[in-house]
């Protein structure tokens, strides 16, 4: 078990933030795409390759959907990282937010005054039912693929059975997620879906795996997405601006077998490592000013709203109803189109999750519209890995 | 500017199988050929495992015991899956569905037998032992006998 008390040794903040576009990258092999988001995060921290210390890579699909073994080396060797301490983080769809993480500690324990976290992923270059079957493999390949061809929007789709059986949440209430998420999307640039859609869109689109159709899932996405944190130290000697200072990260995991889950109206995880980075924060919910969670599926959204505790349990589908989500709401959640709509690179998206966070709270989203007003400055990212099997929640603060 | 079709190249081609060791649990395969559905027990703590498993991973015995399960479960949830991976392209539309046991274990298997309209959270389904006719051990939910 985890101690509930993490003390820190030292404080870090991130300060550089890089992300690529997303969408279908057919243009770049995965150093290249990685080379996107790494120099724009140099750029942003005003720092060069040689002053990183520790690297950590969060990528999933290596080897399996795109052609590179180890990524982390690659790419490391083509944006002049090579000599530093470097290592690839799996933790499914939640990567970026492990190797966030472990550059986090490295810093945070004295190891390093300056490391990076990199997350990338290159999802397009085979066709979608073998990128069907690889993801599908992603749980417990022995007891619930081999037989039974689950796939990761009928791992979610059980979810979603059980929570509109025990909660009375409908179609329309995931329709409206994913109405919500690509409208921000629309508004930002970067995102992989450039469109806005219509309750009627959502709910006359194929099935995928019953009850999801096709706008409750997100789509298979190209990107990558760079992270700089220091010391506080080098955060005064680099004269850095406006540091973000990493505030509470907690992290959980789930049972491999979905038979194995507690229930199937939320994730345990979730709930345990937001906990522990509400405590290590030392904050609570309402404090939270913009928030990013992992909507893989629309219904990951209305469940997350409930086990982070943005709301109470079964009315998660009465927040997004209520538009308390939306900039202007209780809590604005996935303003930059969410994994819905500003898309999945699986290994990427946990820093992108934080670039998109960091540029809130620095109130310097390049797209004003989609600027969050800060009270308290503080920033919530939730990021799943596998259905439910890891959890990572960071909390930022300005 | 990124077009629907770039320049690529094909990388090399592999096939890839797995041989998966199954010495462990050979009695709940060769328990499915006799249509017997089995699960461990572990004799020191006395915790049930389905799937099956060859150690506790309560507390950590190795000394486990084989226990044949009901069939009779109540349907927890389910879903329709009509987009497909690579694997299972000749299946038509399957439903997968979990199921709690009377002796509380959940199992997940393909539903059989219903129509997708008549399945629901909180109904009975029999749990049964399957070979495929491609010779593919498995095991299914089916309609209760007489309903």
């Amino acid at each position: 078990m985890l101690r509930k008390e993490v003390t820190p040794m030292r404080k870090v903040a991130i300060i550089g933030v890089g992300c690529s576009k997303f969408g279908v990258r057919n243009d770049v092999n995965v150093a290249e795409l990685t080379f996107e988001a790494f120099k724009s995060s140099l750029e942003d921290a005003g720092i060069a390759p040689k002053d990183i210390e520790f690297v950590a890579v969060g990528s999933t699909g290596a080897g399996a959907w795109y052609e590179e073994l180890l990524p982390a080396v690659v790419s490391a060797e083509y944006c002049g990282l090579t000599g530093a301490g470097l290592a690839r983080c799996e933790a499914a769809c939640a990567s970026g937010s492990a190797a966030f993480s472990m550059a986090y500690w490295a810093v945070a324990s004295g190891q390093a005054e300056i490391a990076g976290a990199l997350g990338i992923e290159k999802m397009r270059e085979i066709d979608t039912p073998t990128m069907m079957e690889w993801i599908g493999r992603a749980g417990y390949y022995l007891w619930e693929f081999h037989n039974f061809g689950l796939t990761f929007p009928a791992y979610y789709a059980l979810y979603a059975t059980a929570h509109m059986a025990r909660y009375g949440t409908t179609e329309e209430d995931l329709a409206l997620v994913a109405v919500k998420n690509h409208k921000y999307a629309s508004m930002n640039p970067i995102a992989h879906f450039q469109n806005r859609i219509t309750v009627d869109d959502a709910l006359s689109s194929m099935i995928i795996a019953a009850p999801l159709k096709l706008y409750d899932c997100c789509p298979v996405t190209d990107g990558s997405a760079s992270i700089i944190l220091a010391s506080e130290e080098k955060v005064k000697e680099l004269k850095i601006d406006t540091p973000v200072w990493v505030a509470g990260i907690g992290y959980a995991s789930g049972t491999a077998n979905m038979s194995k889950r507690l229930n199937y109206v939320g994730l345990e995880a979730s709930v345990l490592a937001s906990h522990r980075a509400y405590e290590m924060a030392k904050v609570t919910p309402d404090q939270v000013d913009v928030a990013v969670v992992h909507d893989c599926f629309t219904i990951a959204e209305i469940m997350a709203y409930e086990d982070l505790g943005f709301c109470k349990k079964g009315e998660g589908a009465k927040l997004v109803r209520e538009g308390q989500t939306e900039i202007g709401g209780k809590i604005p959640v996935n303003v930059d189109g969410g994994l819905k709509a500003k898309g999945h690179p699986i290994g990427a998206t946990g820093c992108a999750m934080i670039y998109e966070l960091t540029k809130q709270l620095r109130e310097e989203a390049v797209e004003r519209s989609r600027q969050v007003p800060m009270k308290n400055y503080i920033a919530f990212a939730h990021n799943v890995g596998g259905t439910g099997h890891y959890c990572y929640v960071t909390i930022l603060r300005r | 500017m990124i077009l629907a079709s770039m320049p690529s190249i094909k990388s090399r081609e592999v096939k890839i199988v797995h041989d998966i060791p199954i010495s462990k649990t050979l009695k709940f395969w060769e328990g499915l050929k006799e249509g017997k559905i089995l699960a461990t027990k572990c004799k020191k703590c006395g915790k049930l495992y389905f799937p099956p498993s060859a150690d506790c991973a309560n507390c950590l015995s190795s000394d486990m015991e084989w226990v044949q399960l009901s069939n009779e479960a109540t349907i927890e949830t389910f879903t329709h899956v009509v987009v497909r991976p690579t694997t299972f392209q000749q299946e038509k539309p399957y439903t997968v569905a979990i199921g709690m046991l009377p002796e509380g274990v959940r199992v997940l298997a393909w539903l059989t037998g219903f129509k997708l309209s008549e399945v629901k959270v909180g109904m009975k389904a029999k749990l049964m032992a399957k070979t495929t006719p491609n010779g593919r051990l498995t095991y299914e939910f089916t309609r209760p006998e007489g309903t």
